[in-house]
């Protein structure tokens, strides 16, 4: 004969055991939901760590061998290393869209680095002016910016790869870069080019990447496009 | 006195010889064209070759050629149409050969040109670009750097860029002019100019005329060979008279 004491008591364990049982698929649910919303809060953007600026691309179209100005508005960093890339990144992703007038893949990727340093003095440029250094989170506040200077375009080897090969195509990539570069950055006089941090003879078979580019050359003038 | 007179009529006689070649001379020098007329050459550089195919292009099968095959024939082609028109040609290759620039602007260099054509090919664009060095023009002297010789020439070269521009049009070919740096023509000491052949095109890009359309190609040819006799007969014109 079982003691009505201990019926009792097993009777509350089961009931005890069944609560704690609901009690825990709920909690499973619950923690299913959240993981759920979690997920569904994740930023699918980058966040802007600039404002917005206008910056001025000199866009190059096949059709009639011309840069043609266009102007947008981008979050732009302060530092004029980190600006070049990120102008020269929309311009490498305007030519990788779809019926883009100069259609080059790669997208942004393609400019790995943008070096600006002192345009060296046997360059023939006049030497830089020795000017009051600007305060730090000023545009140009690197100190390296305050004479002429000379841009170094490291782009990617996978860029270089793909680039339709072509005396047009190749120059107008060529001259667009050191034009949009000229354009943002006016202290930039020259340009030069490396692939994968290294010198290349010429971006796809055609146009030099050995020489150094002047950058007021291969901006338009009223009147004349390249 | 007849030892008189055999000393007289050798005298005479050497005389008479001496005026008679000096006519024959006079009338050759006449007869003949000025030499520098005569041999007025133009360097034909057919781009890439070899390991270096360069640009793929299209057919109109859909069928792909690489870029060294179409310049190759449009190189032979243009120098036979320059040869009939009495030019002399220079090329740079007559075969699947390769040649770096340096080697390129040595062959034309070496041949005095009074023009170079740098041939190439490209799907990118539509007609014909023109394509000079974009070196700045500085003096002739007789020692120029060799990566920036084309720079005494810029000039020249501009003017030949004119004057293919002008029969290109003439032949209802859409033209596109500009500048680049080309390491092949910025060493050549000659007017030079890198002449480009893409697709033409119609004017919704719905219908183009693909490179390898056998109309199209002897058109260029012909445009290109007008040209050559149109700068011919600047060039003699402009030259100095004796």
């Amino acid at each position: 004969m079982i003691p009505r004491y201990q019926t009792v008591l097993f009777a509350i364990l089961v009931v005890a055991s069944i609560v704690m049982g609901v009690v825990l698929w709920q909690l499973r649910a619950r923690a299913h939901e959240r993981l759920l919303a979690g997920q569904d809060s994740a930023p699918t953007q980058a966040p802007l760590v600039a404002p917005a600026e206008e910056a001025t691309l000199l866009v190059a179209s096949d059709a009639d061998n011309s840069l043609m100005t266009q102007m947008l508005s981008l979050p732009l960093p302060p530092s004029p290393g980190a600006r070049a890339k990120a102008v020269l990144g929309k311009l490498m992703e305007l030519y990788a869209m779809p019926n883009a007038a100069h259609p080059v893949p790669g997208g942004a990727a393609s400019i790995a680095q943008v070096f600006l340093m002192p345009v060296p003095l046997d360059s023939g440029q006049p030497a830089p002016a020795l000017t009051k250094p600007p305060r730090p989170g000023q545009p140009g506040a690197s100190g390296s910016d305050s004479g002429p200077q000379l841009a170094v375009v490291n782009l990617t080897g996978a860029f270089a790869a793909g680039h339709p090969s072509g005396l047009e195509t190749e120059t107008l990539t060529v001259l667009s870069i050191c034009a949009t570069l000229h354009a943002n950055l006016p202290s930039v006089t020259e340009v030069r080019f490396l692939v994968d941090g290294q010198p290349r003879s010429t971006l796809a078979g055609h146009a030099d990447l050995t020489r150094t580019y002047l950058a007021a050359d291969a901006t338009p003038t009223e009147g004349n496009p390249q | 006195m007849p030892s008189t007179d055999r000393t007289r009529r050798p005298g005479l006689r050497r005389l008479v010889g001496l005026l008679a070649a000096l006519a024959g001379s006079l009338t050759a020098g006449a007869q003949a064209p000025p030499p520098q007329a005569a041999r007025f050459v133009v360097v034909l550089d057919a781009a890439h070759g070899g390991d270096d195919a360069g640009a793929t292009l299209t057919n109109q099968d859909g069928s792909r050629q690489p870029e060294k095959n179409f310049t190759l024939a449009l190189s032979v082609r243009l120098r036979s149409l320059l040869a009939a028109r009495g030019f002399a040609v220079v090329t740079t290759r007559e075969s699947d050969a390769a040649a770096d620039g340096d080697t390129r602007a040595a062959i034309a260099n070496r041949a005095l040109p009074r023009a170079c054509l740098s041939l190439h090919a490209s799907d990118s664009g539509s007609g014909v670009h023109l394509f000079v060095s974009s070196l700045s023009p500085v003096e002739k002297t007789l020692l120029l750097p060799w990566k920036t010789a084309q720079g005494a020439w810029v000039t020249d070269s501009l003017a030949l860029a004119g004057v293919l521009n002008s029969a290109l049009g003439h032949a209802g070919m859409t033209v596109t002019l500009g500048r680049t740096a080309l390491p092949a023509v910025d060493s050549m000491t000659c007017p030079a100019v890198a002449v480009e052949i893409a697709p033409e095109m119609t004017a919704d890009h719905a219908q183009p005329t693909h490179l390898d359309d056998a109309g199209y190609q002897a058109r260029v040819a012909d445009a290109l060979a007008a040209a050559m006799v149109q700068w011919r007969s600047t060039s003699r014109a402009e030259a100095p008279q004796p």
